[in-house]
């Protein structure tokens, strides 16, 4: 039942399908996550664009980081780009996003600055958090980003604290939670999930299961990896998503959305991803070989999957793509040029935002 | 224009490594992505991705290299027509700090761009850290003359003032155990469920860190919860939330989203309940910038505090104590009566030694104030109320007039709030100081339960009876 966890993606879409009817059927009959439309033109040259953004964004940090202007921790999200995406086009204005500490794609797929983005990564007083919060920690609250946390697994109890307020407040929001496949088995996950179902908070559980929580794989640390089923036990439905690909998670977020907006209470997606890169920038990532690393990148990279079909389809053409690289590329640089001009935060800011 | 390629930091505290393999040469072409350079640092060997897109021109370093520092160049990549000569004999890039006094001569070896800072460096200015802004309490309201006073418990008092607010304000609720349909554990929530519904007085499951993580979520997205404890001694279980989420949003986000929540609940020893369920958390608390910890002792404090509390934007730890919920206490019958947060209360002026105590600790401290009396010992009586913020100057204030100085409290010995008082008033009162300071607390053991041994372990008014008596030399 659970995928097998040397198997590629397609190996993966089989049990995920399985999975699909497993959990469908245990929990819910309506939630499918089975639509895979196909994109248009527009949306994807949309998700090209903002995947690419991730992408190139995440590579300019771990340059940065190379060069001393970052310090710390700095995770990046290279490779897991179509997840945010996805679910961002899935999202309506009001929804909101909370994270853990992979979080530099979240902030930029709702929309926040990559200036301001980078310039919190280099510790400046322009960043989001002027320079206090560092890659860990940025919140915004026009974007309805809300961090950004660095306890694995403690986002997923206040994702659900925002589902709260949406319902007492009785709008039509959707809190949208990550959890990776590591926070899937932290106890205040489960606890969470129980108050979520009780109350039938409207919560979307995306858990990005990118096969490694920090050097753990999934099979060495879990005794049941398919994490779209982790909710069954409070009758939230779940179902597995290829997260490689931009148009099922779309897809799948439309109708998890849904679900909740409807009154149904939280759904668990689980996005079927990988990162590319260590955990941190110190991981070697010696726990997996190079050859699975390569496989995914030449088979499954999701912003190639959008290259190819955009060029496939004609709706753009080696140039127009070129452009639009260059585009990205400007915009990376100048937000890096900025992060490292930027004066670092006044001293007397240590003593700020402790209390209001 | 050629891209330096530099010796990057790969760990957070990297400053050189080997640089021991290439995995390009010269004229190889590269793209984002591809591993170009294994790199071997005291930690692991790392491999080295491109960024940037062309032709390796030149390795500068060779392989197998060792104490190459970060950001030294070690190769250079040409763009699409670029011919080797482009590349430059300048030196090596100096290495790059994050500090803010080099950002032009960084971005300048990073982009091969000189680019003026856009302001001063800061660095000088640094290395002196300024001073910690003082914190100004309001003082307590004048009560007018003829206010009518009711006595009332501090059960009582708890109640009224939540059920105020939340009559004031509609994003106020509150949940935990047993709050609504059982009324309380302790009847804290008597009565709120029947006027304000299941919407706002929530009954959760026994799950305290996660509900204690939800009420912050909803107080990030601008509800005001106020989140029940049974007891703090099952706080424990949700500490990370209240440390972790609550207190240090507001400092991680610049500002931008702090988290307005009440943690309440009895707190320290009962009776005969043993060790897991009677310590005093005050101490722990009052260790955390970003909260605020209050600890009331008599009604009318409790009603006030409890109300300021709820209306305070910050995450506020509310320290009740089961034995003085059955307590009564004189309360003003005010419309809204409202105390300030981190101001100390004046219980009974004295002029030959000072005690400072709260929340449970003054039952202690009062019957003590009364039995010196009668041995001619005019003691000042200091109800701290909050401990944090402190309200250091009027205790201060206190022992420029008596000299002497004992605190009371339940709360383990070692890094109590005492010892904090006594640090910060030898700090700065030494010189008003005519005895060392005493501080009274609870022993240094687990709670034991035989009735015994748990009275020898909780402080006793003989005990604050000898400590002032000693720090008057009598």
């Amino acid at each position: 039942m659970a995928p097998t966890k040397t198997a590629s993606v397609s190996g993966r879409k089989t049990a995920a399908k399985s999975a699909t009817k497993t959990a469908s059927r245990s929990a819910s009959k309506e939630f499918t996550g089975r639509n895979t439309p196909d994109f248009g033109k527009d949306d994807d040259l949309h998700a090209y664009r903002e995947m690419l953004l991730i992408r190139r964004f995440e590579e300019k940090a771990g340059q940065l980081y190379g060069m001393g202007f970052i310090g710390g921790f700095c995770h990046l999200y290279i490779g897991q780009e179509a997840v945010v995406v996805g679910m961002q086009m899935a999202q309506k204005e009001g929804d909101q996003v909370i994270t853990a500490y992979r979080d530099h794609g979240h902030m930029l797929a709702t929309g926040m600055s990559a200036r301001g983005v980078m310039a919190e990564l280099t510790g400046r007083r322009g960043g989001y958090s002027k320079g206090k919060g560092g890659s860990m920690h940025m919140f915004s609250k026009e974007k309805h980003f809300y961090g950004g946390h660095g306890i694995v697994g403690a986002q997923v109890s206040l994702g659900t604290g925002l589902a709260f307020a949406n319902k007492y407040r009785n709008n039509d929001s959707v809190s949208v939670a990550y959890f990776g496949d590591g926070a899937a088995n932290q106890g205040q996950v489960y606890e969470s999930f129980n108050m979520a179902a009780l109350w039938k908070l409207p919560i979307v559980y995306i858990v990005e299961n990118n096969r490694y929580a920090m050097g753990t794989s999934t099979s060495r640390a879990t005794a049941q990896s398919n994490y779209s089923l982790r909710g069954s036990g409070f009758g939230i439905p779940g179902v597995q998503v290829d997260g490689m690909d931009v148009r099922a998670v779309k897809a799948a977020g439309d109708e998890a959305l849904e679900h909740c907006r409807s009154g149904k209470g939280p759904i668990i997606l689980e996005m079927l991803t990988y990162r590319y890169r260590g955990h941190s920038m110190s991981d070697p990532a010696k726990y997996r070989s190079k050859d699975e690393v390569q496989k995914m990148r030449s088979e499954h990279d999701p912003i190639e999957q959008v290259r190819l079909r955009l060029l496939e389809k004609g709706w753009a053409t080696e140039d127009e793509l070129k452009a639009i690289d260059k585009d990205i590329r400007d915009v990376v640089s100048d937000s890096a040029d900025f992060a490292q001009a930027d004066p670092e935060p006044d001293p007397s800011e240590l003593y700020t935002d402790i209390l209001l | 224009m050629p891209i330096d390629i530099l010796m990057p930091a790969l760990s957070p505290t990297m400053e050189e490594g080997t640089l021991s393999k290439w995995l390009k040469k010269e004229g190889d072409k590269v793209t984002s992505g591809d591993v170009i350079a294994e790199i071997e640092t005291d930690k692991a060997t790392m491999e080295v991705e491109a960024v940037d897109e062309g032709v390796i021109g030149k390795l500068l370093v060779p392989a197998g290299t060792e104490n190459v520092k970060v950001n030294t160049r070690i190769a250079v990549l040409l763009a699409d027509g670029e011919g080797a000569d482009a590349i430059s004999a300048e030196k090596p890039a100096a290495p790059a700090k994050a500090d803010a006094d080099t950002p032009a001569a960084t971005s300048e070896a990073a982009g091969g761009k000189v680019r003026e800072s856009a302001e001063e460096p800061t660095a000088k200015a640094d290395s002196k850290v300024p001073a910690q802004p003082k914190a100004e309490a309001a003082s307590d309201p004048d009560i007018p003359a003829g206010t009518e006073m009711v006595t009332m418990t501090v059960r009582e008092a708890l109640r009224d003032a939540m059920a105020e607010e939340m009559r004031r304000d509609e994003n106020v609720f509150v949940m935990g155990e047993e709050v609504a349909e059982y009324q309380g554990a302790y009847k804290i929530t008597q009565g709120l469920l029947q006027e304000f519904g299941d919407r706002r007085v929530i009954d959760t499951p026994i799950t305290e860190h996660g509900f204690a993580g939800v009420g912050v979520g909803a107080a990030m997205a601008g509800l005001r919860p106020i989140v029940e404890f049974m007891t703090f001694n099952f706080a424990m279980q949700a500490i990370d939330q209240i440390i972790n989420s609550a207190a240090k949003t507001l400092y991680m986000s610049g500002g931008q989203m702090g988290a307005p929540i009440v943690f309440r609940g009895p707190n320290g020893a009962a009776a005969r309940v043993a060790a897991q369920h009677s310590q005093d958390y005050g101490a722990w608390y009052s260790h955390i910038p970003g909260l605020k910890v209050v600890q009331p002792y008599t009604a009318a404090d409790a009603k006030g505090l409890l109300k300021a509390a709820i209306r305070d934007p910050n995450p506020v730890i509310f320290l009740e104590n089961e034995i003085l919920y059955g307590h009564s206490f004189e309360v003003p019958k005010m419309d809204d009566f409202v105390l300030p947060i981190g101001k100390a209360r004046i219980h009974k002026a004295g002029r030959d030694a000072t005690i400072v105590s709260w929340g449970i600790g003054m039952t202690y401290a009062v019957k003590a104030v009364d039995e010196l009396a009668k041995e001619g010992i005019d003691v000042e009586l200091i109800d701290l109320r909050t401990l944090r913020p402190m309200d250091l100057p009027t205790v201060i204030e206190s022992v420029r007039k008596t000299g002497r100085l004992v605190t009371v409290e339940e709360g383990y010995p070692q890094s109590s709030v005492g010892t904090e008082i006594a640090t910060r008033v030898m700090q700065q009162a030494f010189d008003y100081l005519d005895a060392p300071i005493l501080t009274i607390a609870g022993k240094d053991v687990p709670m034991p339960y035989a009735a015994n041994l748990e009275k020898l372990a909780l402080p006793n008014v003989g005990e604050v009876v000898q400590a002032v008596k000693t720090v008057c030399y009598k």
